[in-house]
């Protein structure tokens, strides 16, 4: 039986085991969307293309499947592109499909032609213009293959609306063969075998966790590890869900607003083992001062990350969870050397315990304004074990990753390498399609939100109870802060002036709203927000003018950070 | 330090573009670059010319890796390869000058391929620098145009590139 290529494109997503898509309809993409009527896979309409892809972000993040998007050609792609550029970034599956303008057509400036793959180019892992549909199965498949192997990331297609309505026989192919393509999966046994070594002769070892280890789930061997060595581990933004809060070993977040004791511990310690991180400039701050005491070793799945930024001792190319299991087995093997190192490095967790005694994590409460901390404290402590946490990007975005006590994997999902003001809404509405019984809170900030806020329409459409917690403070906050610290307060085009009434905002598009400024009742609006069965939206009219400390001024070492505003 | 690169690729739509914007997004320098197909009409080589030390050319030969669409990637810096450049040079050749042009051509083993009455088409082909030379030598007659392939190189002996 012959199939067009939208019926192709369909048949090929639900062999791919495609149950959800994200996005929106329009000229190019047309017959998709006719196929997609009679189509099992379900579709979630938002209300921009940018949200279509973080939500299929979001998707993705939270059950390591991947996202898939479809927009329309021209504009409908160009809204794409921010959501594909985080996902690049943060290293998401993702393949997107966008409609294009017949072949015949390419080229002329036709409506809605926009050169998709030429602007995606630099922001995806890879991507494909179809030209011909016997390719179409092939390219499907191998755009898939190259979303979720190796380091993940985006993958568009884009897909002529000529081959859409063409026709052929259809069958999928089983393999992918490529010749530029071949990801490195296991870690090299014998260098993993020097990393057990240099990590046994440590004596003062800090494991830096970076967002690799929460897209290759290993936080189970990472624990594992972590208890048998008694090392101390500090993450990044994108893992802080990698590794328990509370648990004793927990450095917290390092860099520009990381803990002091985690700052600490990079640049005191004698052997830093990178585990899926990159050395982002947020992390490293000045990068001569990084870790300068240390030797160091990388374990990735990326080549390209080693030797980027810093110059590693030894480095392990490979899957984490291969690698991080070939080394926990060899280390067991030598029970003695651990219990040696056990006991060389208790002067070093002692120490870093003095840290932690000398500078906790921590703020200046008060009865007569909200803090923003007090309220991501109270959403930490108020919200179910397994809660999925997105954020924005700003001050609460730093609040939450040094205030909220993340319990489980895949629980935070936050735009860490782009920085996408807009992005939790959405990411939270897809979180919460993946997961409809989870509660799905998006901790933001009044800027931020204003990116995305049309979002709340497809919540409430698709009866999506994400609860949104907004840090309004009438300011964008982390500029606000640079130009309060280093622009001698000269707050330019930071006040946002008009106060917008969010509860209105949110009971118009038939969501919930909540509002208070008062400490006292932080903690029940939060309770009602979670009783409700449904969107709500929270207003915490907060402390307008609260700073994120510790902060490392641009230019400084991680050490030299700035402990009170 | 100037680096020659040999780089097979997938013979694919876009692909000397995410070729060419992978160095210009991150800021690598590019002197030069030529491509075409090889015997295997679904791959090409390019010959990349370009400039870094050690870390940045650790850099490009990773990321060129890291391209879907290649398949391979050789920096012959150190390597045995013999290297030859193509160059067509359109020179003014008038009266008394014409045959001190033909001298400077004959020296260097380079051809006239095209004649007027005013200038001489010159094709030259050598390592850079023997064109560099000829070029210095051409330039006091007037030098009108000239057109530069852009280095090739292939390894010595049995040292390869093939796919």
């Amino acid at each position: 039986m012959k199939l067009t290529g939208s019926q192709i494109l369909l048949e090929s997503l639900r062999l791919e085991g495609v149950e959800t898509v994200f996005g929106y309809p329009g000229g190019a993409v047309i017959n998709i969307y006719d196929d997609l009527y009679d189509s099992p896979i379900k579709h979630i309409l938002t209300r921009h293309e940018q949200a279509a892809v973080h939500a299929a972000d979001g998707y993705a993040r939270t059950t390591g499947e991947v996202g898939v998007v479809i927009a329309t050609s021209g504009p409908g792609a160009t809204n794409t592109v921010t959501g594909i550029a985080t996902a690049y970034m943060d290293s998401i599956p993702m393949v997107i499909i966008t409609g294009q303008v017949p072949t015949a057509l390419i080229g002329n400036d036709a409506f809605q032609e926009a050169d998709i793959c030429g602007i995606t180019r630099p922001c995806t892992k890879h991507n494909f213009l179809v030209q011909d549909l016997r390719d179409l199965p092939r390219m499907i498949k191998e755009a898939f293959f190259i979303a979720r192997t190796g380091r993940p990331g985006p993958v568009l297609i884009d897909l002529p609306k000529d081959i859409q309505v063409a026709s052929m026989k259809f069958s999928y192919p089983e393999t992918v063969k490529m010749r530029g393509y071949k990801p490195t999966l296991e870690g090299d046994a014998r260098q993993i075998g020097k990393a057990a070594q240099m990590l046994l002769k440590a004596k003062r070892p800090v494991l830096y966790v970076g967002g690799g280890a929460s897209l290759a789930d290993v936080d189970p061997e990472l624990l594992a590890l972590v208890e048998m060595l008694q090392v101390p581990v500090t993450t990044t933004l994108m893992a802080m869900a990698a590794f328990p809060a509370k648990h004793p070993l927990a450095l917290g977040m390092l860099g520009m607003h990381g803990t002091y004791f985690a700052n600490m511990s990079v640049t005191e310690c004698d052997l830093l083992v990178a585990i899926g991180a990159r050395f982002d400039d947020r992390v490293t701050g000045r990068i001569d001062a990084f870790a300068k005491k240390a030797k160091i070793i990388q374990f990735d799945i990326d080549p390209s990350s080693i030797h980027k930024i810093v110059r590693v001792d030894l480095p392990v190319v490979g899957d984490l969870k291969a690698v991080l299991t070939t080394l926990h087995a060899q280390l067991k093997e030598l029970p003695q050397d651990v219990a040696q190192h056990v006991e060389q490095t208790s002067v070093w967790r002692k120490e870093i315990d003095g840290w932690k005694a000398k500078h906790p994590m921590g703020y200046t409460h008060s009865e007569a304004v909200i803090k923003p901390q007090y309220v991501i404290e109270k959403l930490s402590e108020l919200s179910a074990e397994d809660a999925i946490i997105t954020t924005e990007v700003g001050q609460h975005q730093m609040w939450t990753a040094q205030f909220f006590k993340f319990r489980q994997p895949r629980t935070f999902l936050t735009s860490g390498g782009l920085g996408t003001m807009g992005y939790g809404l959405p990411a939270a509405l897809g979180a919460q399609v993946a997961f409809p019984g989870r509660q799905v809170i998006d901790i933001s900030g009044d800027g931020s939100f204003q990116m995305n806020s049309q979002e709340l329409a497809t919540l409430v459409q698709y009866r999506l109870p994400v609860k949104i917690a907004i840090l309004n403070n009438n300011y964008l906050g982390m500029v606000r802060q640079w130009q309060q610290l280093f622009f001698d307060k000269r707050y330019s085009q930071t006040r946002m002036e008009l106060p917008i009434d969010f509860v209105k905002l949110a009971e118009a598009y038939g969501a919930t709203g909540l509002t208070t400024d008062k400490v006292g009742d932080v903690e029940s609006v939060i309770k009602r927000a979670f009783e409700i069965d449904g969107p709500v939206l929270m207003e915490f009219k907060v402390c307008r003018e609260e700073n994120v400390i510790p902060m490392v001024p641009a230019g400084k070492g991680i050490h030299e950070m700035v402990l009170a505003s | 330090m100037k680096h020659t690169i040999s780089v097979l690729v997938e013979n694919e739509f876009g692909v000397l573009a995410r070729v060419s914007g992978l160095f210009s997004g991150r800021g690598f320098n590019i002197e030069s670059l030529s491509v075409a197909p090889t015997l295997d009409p679904d791959t090409s080589r390019m010959t990349i010319v370009t400039r870094g030390d050690d870390r940045i050319l650790e850099q490009i030969t990773k990321q060129l890796n890291k391209l879907i669409s290649t398949i391979k990637v050789v920096d012959f810096t150190d390597e045995e390869y013999v290297e030859r450049e193509l160059a067509l040079i359109k020179v003014t050749a008038e009266a008394d000058l014409r045959a001190e042009v033909l001298r400077i051509v004959d020296i260097f083993r380079a051809k006239v391929v095209d004649v007027t009455p005013k200038s001489y088409t010159v094709e030259m082909t050598g390592a850079p620098a023997k064109i560099d030379a000829v070029l210095t030598l051409l330039t006091p007659m007037g030098i009108k145009e000239v057109v530069r392939s852009g280095p090739v190189v292939i390894g010595r002996g049995s040292k390869g590139v093939a796919g």
